[in-house]
């Protein structure tokens, strides 16, 4: 395991490649959570409720009722359930990109004014000047919402920033794509981060395309969770289909981070079944490679079999979807039916202050 | 042989220095590389080195005087080879031997004057603030201090407050601005960062996000052209996106502007670049009561704020009212002349070439109205209208490119508002349209100077 070191002249120890420096504290490997009955319950409602609003919203998007980008989340929603389970609302606080309705709808944010921001109504949790892309719910602690790839990353260490400066003990956690991960930015605020112990999970749902380049055909180092290591974040691969893995790797990260250690990365591998906006042409990836994710490996499919290890009915699930679906077609209907902003909405809140 | 050792040019814009320390006396033999003094200028203290071999002659300057100008003998060495004595100071000196490290030769026989030279002229008496009582009394502050007092002032007063930026702290600050901050508040809130400035933008805007208060200082201005991004998408544009929901109360501030002989990448005007965006506040001051007024109102607003300052005016002194607690309206321009002939606007280092100008043109019977406009969004296009129409003719000054400059921005609005009240066109004065040259006298081409403002005024008087 660990190499001896012999002294040898400065020289030749520069030249020497930076290995791991196995003496560092490290956070130990993950396990799976136990989740009780009622909390598996809860994973699959909000699961099943992610699913069943992003295809709504796919529909809305085909009747034009949603315009610009649009960007679902379906086939990731383990990796929002299961770490926003293990926050404290109110108190650890949230950041990621423009993929965006998942995260809000795990945090407990009212499917209705997400769903009127998509359609660009006054009632929308952005009051219509947002869209998709660029929600926030500062109340829930929430910070968006970020339209420009990667720059969540520094954002979130900022929040990281004002959590240790106020020393609420809170957590931020700072979601990130695959393609993000690429971006320079990231690294400047890696360094920061770990340079002064933010509390801060980086988490990077690999969902395995940046739009449609594959991360093998524009990442050199194609295993994510290493990214850090040359920062001295430690990094753990995760099972981002299974929600319980997920729920499992943030306790274990939460608890790196809150014990003052700085940093710590989370590569959650996923897998995103729609393309990456609305208008995809769906040609850098076969038919066959989405389907084989759908069958084998789909995150509510997952978890309904804990379910029903757990002893759980399959009528008790139908009243959940049943539940879901009303959810989802009451969102619909009142994104449809608010009304959109008022015209001197345009020149409101351009500047907080009049001057 | 004696050699002259004369004061040294320790950085581009030093004019004159403290001989804080010698480290050698008469007599001493000295080599070259050795330490002679210690030499303190307004931005930082360094060591003088030797150049050459020899023995130290004669002291010329002693240690403590302060406002030794560049250039000046300090000391006469006695070169190798030389005998004793040889230190004749009406020697003909061949060539400058002893000299700054870097920088530019001070002791040049033929010393190149940098055009940033006109850009400065002696400052301009203030224009008092007319909200303040009579009788108030006022301190000659640099704007260097000023803009300190304003940091310091607002730290103690809001503990959400902090600054962060490339060497505000242990080094007290790149141009001295951040001088004993670190001292009075500690680490936790005077940070040094890496040299990330797209990174540390980021981490600032989100810190903003997240309650805080930070002001963000870049090194220069041309340095946030890595960070513009968070200036522009998430500092200005997130109350906006998020229907009011969510705040991004920032300052980013640093110098902004032509420096002087350090060409074109660090040499730029930004102020039409964030003047364009809405969502930001971009203030310009001029002189240290403003740097200090509009600071602190910058500090406390809510909204992200652009805080163009200039490396070339840091050095000035002028007037600040003592008061408690000064804070100035942001978006008010000022008169800082009364005219009636012709309308000079400007703003930052340009209104001190204007007023220059205007005092050659009094001169010569034609009476100028400066107008400082201080905020340069929102602009404060009602002040420039009443000038106008005062005086009918206006002539905008700006050291900056001509093309979609804030001159632009000027002289649409004075012809779409003020069209009838004009007597000639509107001229504009600013820098050619090339990026910044190092030459000295290519360099001096390209700024302003008041003799062209002089000219630009007397071509709308028709005279």
């Amino acid at each position: 395991m660990a190499k001896t070191t012999t002294p040898r002249p400065a020289r030749a120890k520069a030249a020497k490649p930076a290995g791991a420096d196995h003496n560092r504290l490290r956070p130990s490997l993950p396990e799976d959570y136990e989740a009780t009955r009622e909390e598996l319950l809860e994973f699959y409602r909000q699961m099943v409720l992610i699913r069943r609003f992003e295809e709504k919203a796919g529909q809305l998007y085909g009747l034009g009722l949603i315009g610009g980008f649009c960007h679902l989340y379906i086939g990731q929603e383990a990796v929002a359930v299961g770490i926003q389970s293990a926050l404290k609302p109110g108190k650890d606080s949230v950041i990621t990109g423009y993929r965006d309705h998942g995260h809000m709808l795990a945090y407990g944010i009212d499917p209705n004014v997400i769903m009127a921001e998509l359609t660009g109504r006054e009632a929308g949790i952005s009051r219509g000047k947002g869209g998709s892309m660029h929600m926030f719910s500062v109340e829930h602690k929430f910070y968006g919402g970020h339209g420009i790839v990667g720059a969540q990353v520094s954002l979130g260490a900022g929040l990281g920033f004002a959590h240790k400066y106020n020393g609420d003990g809170g957590v931020c956690v700072a979601y990130f794509g695959d393609g993000a991960a690429n971006q320079g930015q990231v690294y400047e605020s890696f360094n920061m981060a770990e340079l002064w112990k933010l509390p801060i999970i980086f988490v990077i749902e690999n969902n395995q395309y940046a739009m449609g380049t594959s991360v093998n055909r524009s990442s050199a180092e194609d295993q994510l969770y290493r990214r850090g290591e040359s920062f001295r974040i430690p990094g753990i691969q995760v099972n981002g289909m299974d929600v319980l893995a997920v729920r499992g790797a943030t306790e274990e990260a939460l608890k790196w981070v809150q014990a003052g250690n700085g940093p710590i990365l989370l590569e959650m591998k996923t897998y995103r079944y729609r393309g990456h906006s609305m208008s995809d042409p769906a040609k850098y990836r076969s038919r066959e490679e989405v389907q084989s994710m759908r069958e084998k490996s789909d995150p509510i499919e997952g978890v309904k079999k804990y379910l029903t290890a757990a002893g759980v009915s399959e009528d008790e699930l139908k009243t959940i979807d049943q539940d879901i679906r009303k959810i989802v077609s009451d969102a619909a209907d009142f994104a449809e039916t608010s009304p959109e902003p008022e015209l001197h909405d345009l020149y409101t809140d351009v500047l907080v202050e009049q001057y | 042989m004696g050699i002259e050792i004369k004061m040294p040019a320790l950085s581009p814009t030093m004019e004159e220095g403290t001989l804080a320390k010698w480290l050698v006396k008469e007599g001493d033999e000295v080599r070259s590389g050795d330490i002679l003094a210690e030499i303190e200028t307004d931005k930082a203290t360094m060591e003088f080195e030797a150049v050459d071999e020899g023995q130290i002659g004669r002291i010329v300057v002693p240690e403590g005087t302060e406002g030794v100008k560049v250039g000046t003998v300090i000391a006469t060495m006695a070169g190798e080879g030389a005998g004793e004595g040889a230190d004749d100071a009406a020697a003909p000196v061949p060539a400058p031997k002893a000299e700054a490290p870097k920088a530019e030769a001070a002791p040049e026989p033929k010393k190149a004057q940098s055009g940033t030279a006109k850009l400065v002229p002696e400052a301009k008496a203030t224009v008092k603030d007319p909200a303040l009582p009579e009788g108030t009394e006022y301190l000659k502050t640099t704007v260097r201090e000023a803009l300190r007092d304003a940091m310091a002032e607002e730290m103690r007063r809001d503990e959400r407050v902090f600054v962060m930026g490339e060497e505000v702290a242990e080094y007290q600050g790149a141009y001295k601005v951040t001088q004993g901050l670190l001292e009075e508040f500690g680490d936790k809130r005077v940070i040094d960062t890496p040299i990330t400035e797209y990174g540390f933008a980021g981490i600032g805007a989100g810190a903003a996000m997240g309650g805080l208060k930070p002001i963000v200082e870049f090194m220069t201005f041309n340095f946030a052209m890595q960070a513009i991004d968070h200036i522009i998408n998430s500092a200005a544009k997130t109350n906006y996106m998020s229907g009011g929901q969510m705040r991004c109360p920032i300052v980013f501030r640093g110098p902004n502007g032509a420096a002087s002989r350090v060409a074109a990448q660090h040499s730029q005007n930004y102020g039409p670049w964030y003047a364009a965006v809405p969502g930001l506040i971009v203030i310009a001051p001029y002189d240290a009561a403003d740097a200090k007024g509009l600071l602190k109102a910058a500090i406390r607003s809510d909204d992200p704020v652009v805080f163009l300052e200039n490396e070339l005016v840091y050095g000035r002194s002028f007037d600040v009212p003592k008061v408690d607690d000064y804070v100035l309206p942001i978006g008010k321009a000022r008169i800082m002349r009364e005219g009636r002939d012709v309308t000079l606007v400007s703003y930052s280092i340009g209104v001190g070439v204007a007023l220059e100008a205007a005092e050659t043109l009094a001169g010569e019977g034609i009476d100028a109205e400066v107008v400082d406009l201080r905020t340069l969004r929102p602009l404060d296009t009602a002040t420039v209208l009443q000038s106008l129409k005062k005086t009918n003719r206006l002539v905008v000054v700006e050291e900056g490119w001509p093309v979609c400059s804030i001159a632009s921005e000027i002289a649409a609005v004075v012809m779409e508002q003020g069209f009838d009240d004009l007597d000639a066109p509107v001229l504009r004065v600013t820098n050619e349209d090339v990026p910044l040259p190092y030459a000295a006298n290519l360099e001096k081409a390209a700024l302003i100077d008041p003799s062209r403002v002089v000219a630009a005024v007397k071509k709308v008087c028709y005279r």
